[in-house]
């Protein structure tokens, strides 16, 4: 009998299983569809920004929010409710003050991490499905510690939305004074969508309440709080809402300004 | 109705497809068995059946047979599940269900892993820290504020979540700076405890416990047993008090720009961990002259110039290669000469604020 | 066996169990200065108490002021019927509100009451709120607490020390078989890792057991694996005793359906809530059922019942919130008649008694544990339920302060399951948790004075350790021997058809006969594989302490001729004040369980006039009231 103090213990190996993973579901289905579905939409919203043409319906104000507000000296009249400063060249876009905070911000968003990281950089493509990478050090480095940065493009986001509000209250317009059509009720569906996905917001909930330690001693803060996490636990869905919202906004804004069809108008 | 299924569970079950890895740490296979499954039955049932049949030495771990453990954690088709709640009628009666261990952890056997990477990590999060004036049985607290960290302590510990995040599961060196998602609610847990003493748990989450790692691809959430809201409800706000704390814009530029060298950053260097000193260099980290202490206080006191009198952290853990021992041979080592006497994160000459007095009887223990 | 390797350890407690109990004794016998050990058969935080539901009991009268020790020992007293240690039960209700408050200084978070303290629940058998818990997992707020607080020990010493494992270390997945003695006093304790089959020798003058219980040897059972009633044979084989073993909780609601999760427990609350039991005619048949005693608190027809869950005061309970053994009696006999479901239960119906949105917010847990477990929607079906084995009143036979064992053996301590004698013949739902800590605490204190108050150390005898060794490897070098699985399959079919719920004198003898043969084939079992994390292996190891508990609780059960709360005879089906003052001790002689009668402890005057005469008419013989109304005299 021999007597030892401690058990040897060597490094250890894990299972060795071939296969690189063994789910039989179609665990590639959902980053498929991310991938097409963002593809399509980014390729649309660029064309879009850089057409600089039907963003604007001067009978009813309607402004497209890809060109809200618009600010270079190519503006037509009347679209331009904060000033036309920006020269007009055509890498820049109308939008030039809110556009890249409007990306950053869905860029930085934490749903939208979640999706492009997994269906762009597959990392990883889906649960227990290998990463495509050979080292990774996620959000610990430069750039990606930018993500960081959410909170302040929240603080944008929120701005914006207001112009967003404003653009949709300023079309209540129409040749004969007070007018309503069918592009008022779209301007004002994806304005509320757009104000319930930035409220929606992780930083915003974390701002309004969940930075608190005691919700006890702040009733009002925690109502809000638990309002604001009820809408959270729909952010993705707002997410892809306002992504559907934006763009049928546009398309409906463009197509009228174009003259392809009118407006459809219940008074005036 | 409940008598029609009674009376189904009568009739003897049907034979169905099994794939069970077989194997230990020098290799092994999936292998497959035909077991008759009766209806209501789950994964865990058939593997006991297949214990008191065809394989009376695979091992599995399970204990309470109702989800309330988190002992019987296995892959089951490529997903991270507990067994014991994974009934068989959700796969088709003609599927072949393909169960192996976890992935993430070394193997015992069959489909036993070993998960002890837990337990360190578990040992390493600071502790609960009673508020100092407050006499047992007098502590008051609302439940609206114990509610958030009620939630995180549902947790089983059954490693679902540490097993499938990818940091670790694709990223076997990322073990060292990474705590996973199961202690990130911890330390989440204890920030949000009302009662809690520390202030900075967040600080320690994002230098300690590698929150940075987490790029919430939410895989933690979507297998928890328990339902657990891992990103949404504990992650992500604890990447938003470090932003609190860190990235506040302003205190952010003016660190880059007046500090140059950043606030300084420590590493678990604990002594169980091989290659602690390695890996630290390997992921661009600075070991701390506090040591392997955790203590902002000591950083901070590290960073005030000479004092005679400040407590000396204890030594960072050697520089052993997996098997516990100093590399010696020059030929297998990762540095062109020996390591440093000083340790490899010191360079000369020294600051003379990193120069230390150590009273032998410092060290004593006070009690 | 010279080639065998064994890891050695010193240690100055060495405790067996990582339960609540276990873990409340290591943090004492470490804040006591011990360099302590914790030993668990399966990974640190998964044992038994990890299960537990409803909460742990404790006077503490955060929701009604009225409640205080002397109502909680009251109660348990009542529940136990008399047949406590009435000391331990005294203990037990003045120290649970300090245990549990010193889990919030831990890091506990139980729910809360509108002022801020720790809410408190009804539960059967306690007179006002008083389960302290979380949800409906305050089993797992309590082991996780503790073993937090074991990390945060740890991280003291890692700090003074430079060493988490300095004076406190977890043997995870390892498994004690046998423990040694030098003379009488305990010197060690022996065992192998289950993850490589190495085997691991601890040098320790004082051992904690905590090891819970034995229900692993009944069919169907609430309890895991791990129960096969460890700490019960390791105490026997080292000279202690165990008292009450022929009482064993049975649960009357587990699942019965599907087959898998049979056993698996269905909360009282569902019951409290207005769930009624019903056969297969459709009848509720528990008005059939409300023995003589019981007539004036419960209701005789349907009506009243249902009236009672709106108000309480004017009318009678309905007959299915009798005490547990009363209730799995009754579905017992039910299904015995031919009027049982098809898998071998009753029916428990909630969802033709409340609104489906209520049962959802009410049982939570039950709602989710039978949708996923059974695919049954109770909102819309009645469940399948049936008697299960849940607890083990009986164990090991302690001083009530010091949980020091009686017996021939010094050094030897058990809190916990474990231990016998706090419950009496059936324990209130809740005291188990409170139990842990209370006697946790104390067992992990006293053994740590008890290693201090030792001039020499005992040392262990080389020729144990090889017995020790070569009985755990024996089955698997005998390749002859039946499966364990086997054994473990018939031994579970004596016990549970010949001494389970309802006992009777001829099944009683039939099973000790059947316990004898089934000892031959368990010293003859054999197990295939290797040394590594093999379960059959394990199993087989474990078999021989089921088998002698089981034969404890067999003779104990035939001994006792009366019916008393765990234990009920069909032959002898009352209560008799004479067999109140004995408890059965059962000690091992050779290889031979031993029986003797043993007086109980009596009560302390100040405590006995807590109760009334009335009450205690039904349960004390005339001497003994008449000794009482001395008492109640010299007062007055
Ligand atoms: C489903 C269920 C619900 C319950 N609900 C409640 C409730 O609401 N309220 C209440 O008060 N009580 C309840 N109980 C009872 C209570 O949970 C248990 O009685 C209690 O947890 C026992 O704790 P323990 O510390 O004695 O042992 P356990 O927690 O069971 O721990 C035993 C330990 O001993 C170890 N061990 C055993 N044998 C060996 C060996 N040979 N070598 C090494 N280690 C060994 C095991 O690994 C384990 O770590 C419930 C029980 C069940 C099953
Ligand atoms: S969300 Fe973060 S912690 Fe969770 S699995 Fe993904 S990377 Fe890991
Ligand atoms: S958080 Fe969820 S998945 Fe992770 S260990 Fe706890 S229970 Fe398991
Ligand atoms: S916008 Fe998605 S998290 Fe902030
Ligand atoms: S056995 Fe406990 S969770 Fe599966």
């Amino acid at each position: 009998m021999t007597s030892t103090a401690t058990r040897p213990r060597g490094a250890r190996a894990r299972a060795a299983i071939a296969a690189k993973t063994l789910r039989t579901d179609r665990w590639w289905f959902q980053p498929l569809i991310t991938v097409i579905g963002l593809s399509a939409w980014v390729a649309y919203a660029t064309v879009r920004v850089f057409m600089h043409k039907w963003y604007w319906v001067d009978a009813y104000h309607y402004l497209t929010p890809f060109y809200s507000p618009c600010v270079t000296d190519r503006c037509v009249e009347g679209s331009s409710h904060f000033g036309s400063f920006l020269p007009g060249w055509w890498i820049i876009p109308d939008a030039a003050l809110t556009l890249p905070f409007l990306l950053l911000f869905r860029l930085t968003c934490y749903y939208y991490r979640k999706a492009y990281y997994r269906s762009f950089w597959l990392s990883p493509p889906a649960c227990a499905v290998p990463d495509g990478h050979e080292s990774y050090g996620g959000e610990t480095r430069f750039p990606l510690l930018g993500q960081n940065l959410h909170r302040y493009f929240f603080y944008a986001a929120a701005i914006i939305s207001l112009i967003n509000t404003y653009d949709a209250i300023y079309a209540f317009h129409s040749p004969k004074g007070f007018g309503f059509g069918f592009g008022n009720l779209i301007l004002l569906a994806n304005v509320v969508m757009l104000w319930a996905y930035t409220i929606s917001c992780h930083s915003c909930r974390h701002i309004i309440g969940g930075r608190l330690k005691h919700f006890s001693k702040h009733p009002v803060r925690y109502k809000a709080w638990t309002f604001i996490s009820w809408l959270n636990v729909r952010h993705m869905q707002l997410a892809w809402i306002t992504l559907g919202t934006l763009a049928l906004t546009d398309f409906y804004v463009m197509a009228v300004g174009a003259g392809w069809f009118n407006d459809l108008r219940f008074i005036n | 109705m409940g008598e029609q299924k009674s009376q189904a569970a009568g009739k003897p079950g049907a034979k169905r497809q099994f794939r069970i890895w077989r194997g230990d740490e020098t290799g092994g296979d999936l292998q497959d068995y035909t077991v008759e499954v009766n209806e209501g039955e789950v994964v865990l049932d058939v593997i006991h059946r297949l214990q008191a049949t065809d394989a009376p030495d695979l091992a599995c771990r399970w204990n309470c047979k109702a989800g309330k453990c988190g002992s019987c954690s296995m892959e089951i088709n490529g997903k991270p599940r507990l067994s014991c709640m994974t009934r068989m009628s959700t796969f088709e009666e003609t599927e072949t269900v393909t169960v192996t261990p976890l992935r993430t952890f070394p193997v015992i056997r069959d489909l036993v892993t070993d998960v002890s990477f837990n337990y360190e990590k578990a040992r390493e999060t600071p502790a609960f820290a009673p508020p100092a004036d407050v006499a047992p049985g007098d502590y008051r607290m609302q439940q609206v504020d114990v509610e958030r960290s009620q939630e995180f302590r549902k947790c089983i510990e059954c490693f679902l979540c540490q097993n499938v995040c990818h940091v670790i599961r694709d990223h076997e060196e990322n073990k060292q700076a990474f705590s996973g998602p199961r202690f990130f609610i911890r330390a989440a847990e204890l920030d949000m405890h009302p009662l809690d003493a520390k202030t900075d748990r967040k600080e320690y989450a994002q230098a300690e416990q590698g929150l940075g790692f987490c790029n919430i691809t939410k895989c933690c959430t979507e297998v928890c047993p328990e339902h657990i809201k891992i990103t949404d409800n504990g992650i992500i706000p604890m990447k938003e008090r470090v932003v609190d704390r860190r990235y506040d814009p302003l205190v952010w530029l003016g660190s880059k720009i007046f500090r140059r060298g950043q606030v300084p950053q420590t590493f678990v260097t604990s002594a169980q961990q091989s290659g602690a000193a390695h890996s630290a260099a390997a992921h661009g980290g600075v070991h701390s002259h506090a040591g392997g202490s955790h203590d902002p206080r000591h950083e901070a006191e590290a960073q005030k110039g000479v004092n005679w009198h400040r407590q000396v952290p204890h030594p960072t853990a050697a520089p052993v290669d997996a098997n516990g021992r100093l590399p010696l041979t020059e030929l297998t080592f990762d540095r062109a000469a020996a390591p440093s006497p000083f340790g490899d994160d010191v360079t000369f000459p020294l600051p003379p604020e990193h120069l230390n007095f150590a009273h032998p009887s410092q060290d004593e223990p006070k009690h | 066996m010279t080639e065998t390797r064994i890891e050695r350890h010193h240690y100055d407690v060495v405790v067996i169990g990582a339960g609540g109990a276990g873990l409340r004794a290591a943090i004492e016998a470490r804040l006591a200065g011990k360099k302590t050990a914790i030993i668990s058969k399966s990974l640190f935080g998964k044992a038994h108490t990890v299960m537990a539901e409803g909460g742990a009991a404790a006077a503490m009268g955060n929701v009604n002021s009225r409640d205080n020790w002397q109502v909680h020992f009251r109660d348990t007293m009542r529940g136990g019927k008399f047949l406590n240690n009435f000391r331990m039960a005294e203990l037990h209700a003045k120290e649970s509100p300090q245990r549990i408050w010193e889990l919030e200084t831990y890091g506990a978070l139980f729910d809360r009451t509108k002022d801020g303290k720790i809410s408190q629940r009804n539960f059967g058998g306690h007179e006002y709120p008083r389960l302290a818990h979380v949800g409906d997992r305050t089993g797992l707020e309590l082991i996780r607490t503790l073993q937090q607080k074991i990390v945060s020990l740890q991280q003291e010493d890692k700090r003074d020390l430079g060493d988490y494992e300095a004076r406190i270390k977890i043997f995870a997945e390892t498994t004690i078989t046998e423990l040694l003695l030098d003379g009488e006093r305990v010197a060690g304790a022996f065992g192998y890792y289950r993850e490589s089959g190495e085997f691991i020798l601890f040098e320790a003058p004082a051992v904690v057991l905590a090891t819970g219980g034995v229900g692993r040897s009944y069919k169907v059972t609430s309890n895991s694996w791990e129960y096969t009633g460890d700490g019960h044979a390791l105490a026997l084989r080292a000279g202690a005793t165990l008292i009450n073993m022929e009482f064993l909780q049975f649960h009357p609601t587990g699942m019965v359906w599907p087959v898998s999760v049979k056993g698996i427990l269905v909360t009282e609350s569902v019951r409290g809530d207005g769930g009624v039991l019903k056969n297969s005619d459709g009848k509720r048949f528990m008005f059939d059922y409300v023995p003589d005693v019981f007539r004036k608190q419960y209701a005789d027809n349907e009506e009243e019942a249902d009236r009672w869950y709106k108000d309480p005061d004017n009318n009678r309970r309905p007959p299915e919130l009798l005490p547990r053994d009363e209730v799995a009696r009754a579905i017992n006999s039910e299904v015995k008649a031919g009027r049982g479901t098809p898998a071998g239960g009753v029916y428990l119906d909630i969802a033709s008694r409340l609104p489906a949105e209520e049962i959802r917010r009410r049982l939570p847990s039950m709602y989710h544990q039978f949708k996923e477990l059974a695919d049954v929607d109770i909102t819309r079906e009645p469940m399948e339920v049936g008697p299960t084995c849940h607890y083990v009143m009986g164990g090991v036979e302690v001083d009530p302060d010091s949980g020091a064992a009686f017996g021939a053996v010094r050094g030897l301590f058990a809190a916990g399951e474990v231990s016998g004698g706090m419950h009496g013949s059936n324990r209130l739902g809740g005291n188990s948790l409170s139990d842990l800590l209370v006697f946790g605490k104390r067992a992990g204190g006293h053994a740590a004075s008890y290693a201090d108050q030792l001039t020499s150390r005992p040392k262990v005898p080389v020729a144990a350790v090889e017995t020790a060794v070569e009985t755990a490897l024996a089955p698997l070098q005998r390749d002859t021997g039946e499966s364990p699985y086997t054994l473990q399959q018939d031994l579970q079919a004596v016990m549970g058809d010949l001494v389970g719920i309802i006992r009777r004198e001829g099944e009683l003898v039939d099973a000790l006969g059947r316990l004898a043969e089934l000892r031959e084939r368990v010293a003859k079992v054999s197990a295939a594989g290797g040394r590594r994390y093999n379960p059959g292996w394990h199993l087989a190891l474990d078999l021989r302490n089921m088998l002698v508990v089981s034969e404890c609780t067999a003779k104990a059960a035939l001994e006792r001729q009366e019916s008393r709360g765990g234990h009920t005879r069909e032959d002898h089906p009352a209560m008799d004040p004479k067999w109140r003052r004995v408890n059965l001790v059962c000690s091992l002689d050779g290889d031979t369980v031993r029986l003797t009668h043993k007086p109980l402890p009596k009560m302390r005057g100040e405590l006995i006039s807590l109760f009334d005469r009335a009450e205690l008419s039904k349960y004390l013989t005339d001497e003994e009231l008449a000794e009482f109304d001395a008492l109640a005299q010299k007062e007055s």
